[in-house]
């Protein structure tokens, strides 16, 4: 049965400037909740803002190491979840139901990405 | 937003174990439930493509289908011609309880230990848990455990009509019987690990995805059970066999014994889980059941960065425990082989000596096999060889029988 990985991307400059309201807070914990209950979420984190974050870059043998905020990237990583589903219609329809706990207000887009086993 | 209809199954899915639940609470036959969940799920195959899939779609089809079961109650002929179908007499079911809203994990607990009722053939309580409970088709069951569409549909069909002939109760057991009720359910789900487990390369992909479906299941027990200490084991049981799958076969597909694998392609992920839930059954005390041990064991070899740092006397200890609750030839050859690694050889023979007229292992290769090891390691070579020769003619897997020749071919002259 293929594993997932999920990531939230969010245009960090677009998200609302108070953060997720307390009633997004309480739907995403009830989501949570339903979808470790059915066995189903193996994992989830949000992440803390890039302009808390480092980026650290191979190239030609050097290393160069940047601080966030990362402004010239549109959309960054707010978090992720992996995901034990049966197949990629499973895994869309949970996340859906991830995506619709936000208000309307919000633009936010989950890639989804199959784990490679073996 | 329109609905493809795989869409619609993917939701159906999800939900299907819920739905049959709820209206199985209204109805008290888990066959007429599943009839109602699956006329249900053909309502949204056929509106949801129109209208969209409904903002909350479990609610929808739960709806849907209580809406199904209470008509269905109210109309008392019909009602009670679906009951005889069922092999059951109106007077015999209990009237619907009130309406619960947060009553369904209740719901669904009742469902799982109805579909697992020791009255029903293993065979029986296996394709009734998996097809109610694990959203799998008639056609996913048969694939999976390698018999006919037919075979695992007559089997449902009568699971259906015996639960309803002996009158099965829809509720979850109390009292006395609760604990070997338990035990019935961990077990179902035990056996469809061990199911997916037993998959060799090459099998259709729903045998080893049988391992997943059990996780899934025993996590789902475990969320429904929280202060049940074995099923906390039997989910840190499973969560942990599972994360050696992707180390457990060679590159030409041979499978490794746990002593051989590359302990870098265990799953950590599941480890961490594992550890989780044992650590979740440990802190609810009481004295550790079969499955918390067996977990504990695993967590052992799973805390070993390599097979020579294992801690064998903790592992001999916990099958000392172990064989104490839940007594079995098996389980003491296990046994003899963790006190071998602890204690030497000769501990481990002594063991297994007293194994020897036992009639349960008579045929069971692992017991001269392992005993052809002790041998060697204390020298006796040509007890050694005769052991592993014994055991080569006992096994019934070509190459487990090559390779017992060839340790017997191997042991010093």
């Amino acid at each position: 049965m293929p594993r997932y990985l999920t990531m939230v991307r969010i245009d960090e400059k677009n998200a609302p400037a108070e953060g997720p309201s307390e009633a997004l807070m309480e739907r995403m914990g009830a989501l949570i909740e339903e979808m470790t209950k059915a066995g189903v979420l193996l994992d989830t984190a949000g992440l803390t803002p890039t302009s808390e974050g480092t980026r650290v870059t191979w190239s030609n043998g050097e290393f160069t190491v940047t601080d966030g905020p990362f402004t010239e990237t549109k959309e960054v990583i707010g978090g992720y979840a992996l995901i034990q589903a049966k197949d990629k219609a499973e895994i869309l329809e949970w996340t859906k139901r991830f995506l619709a706990v936000h208000e309307p207000y919000w633009t936010i887009t989950s890639e989804i990405r199959e784990i490679a086993e073996g | 937003m329109t609905a493809t209809s795989s869409a619609v199954e993917a939701v159906y899915r999800i939900e299907s174990a819920r739905i049959i639940a709820g209206t199985a609470r209204i109805v008290r036959d888990v066959g007429i439930a599943e009839e109602i969940a699956q006329d249900a799920l053909v309502a949204a195959l056929e509106q949801w493509p129109e209208d969209g899939v409904p903002d909350r779609p479990g609610a929808w089809l739960m709806a849907t289908a209580k809406h199904r079961a209470i008509d269905l109650v109210r109309r008392r002929e019909t009602y009670a011609r679906k009951l005889a179908e069922a092999g059951r007499a109106l007077e015999d079911v209990p009237p619907p309880e009130p309406a619960d809203p947060d009553g369904i994990d209740d719901d669904l607990l009742r469902l799982i230990f109805t579909s697992c009722h020791p009255v029903l053939s293993t065979e029986a309580r296996v394709a009734l848990t998996l097809r109610l409970l694990g959203g799998l088709g008639t056609d996913e069951i048969a694939r999976a455990f390698l018999v006919r569409e037919s075979t695992v549909a007559q089997r449902i069909v009568r699971a259906k009509r015996t639960l309803g002939r002996t009158g099965v109760p829809f509720e979850v057991p109390s009292g006395p019987e609760r604990p070997a009720r338990l035990g019935s359910v961990l077990d179902v789900i035990y056996l469809i690990f061990n199911e997916g487990y037993a998959a060799t390369a090459g099998d259709d992909l729903l045998r080893p995805a049988l391992c997943e479906d059990a996780l899934r299941l025993a996590r789902l027990l475990a969320g429904l059970m929280d202060r049940e200490p074995e099923v906390h084991g039997l989910a840190a049981l499973l969560e942990l066999q599972a994360s050696r799958t992707r180390a457990r076969t060679g590159t030409d597909g041979t499978p490794l014994l746990l002593a051989e694998q590359n302990r870098a392609r265990w799953d950590h992920l599941l480890i961490r889980r594992g550890f989780a839930a044992l650590e979740r059954a440990h802190a609810l005390g009481g004295a550790p059941g079969p499955y918390t041990l067996q977990a504990a064991i695993a967590a052992c070899h799973a805390r070993a960065a390599r097979w020579s740092d294992t801690d064998w006397p903790v592992i001999a200890a916990l099958y000392g425990r172990l064989v104490a609750v839940a007594p079995s030839p098996v389980v003491e050859l296990n046994r003899a082989v963790a006190v071998s690694m602890a204690h030497g050889p000769g501990a481990g023979l002594a063991l297994t000596d007293a194994l020897l007229d036992d009639p349960a292992l008579a045929g069971y290769h692992l017991l001269p096999s392992v005993r052809g090891d002790l041998l060697e390691r204390l020298g006796r070579g040509e007890e050694a060889r005769a052991a592993f020769v014994r055991a080569s003619e006992l096994t019934r897997n070509a190459r487990e029988r090559e390779l017992l020749l060839a340790r017997a071919e191997g042991v010093s002259r």
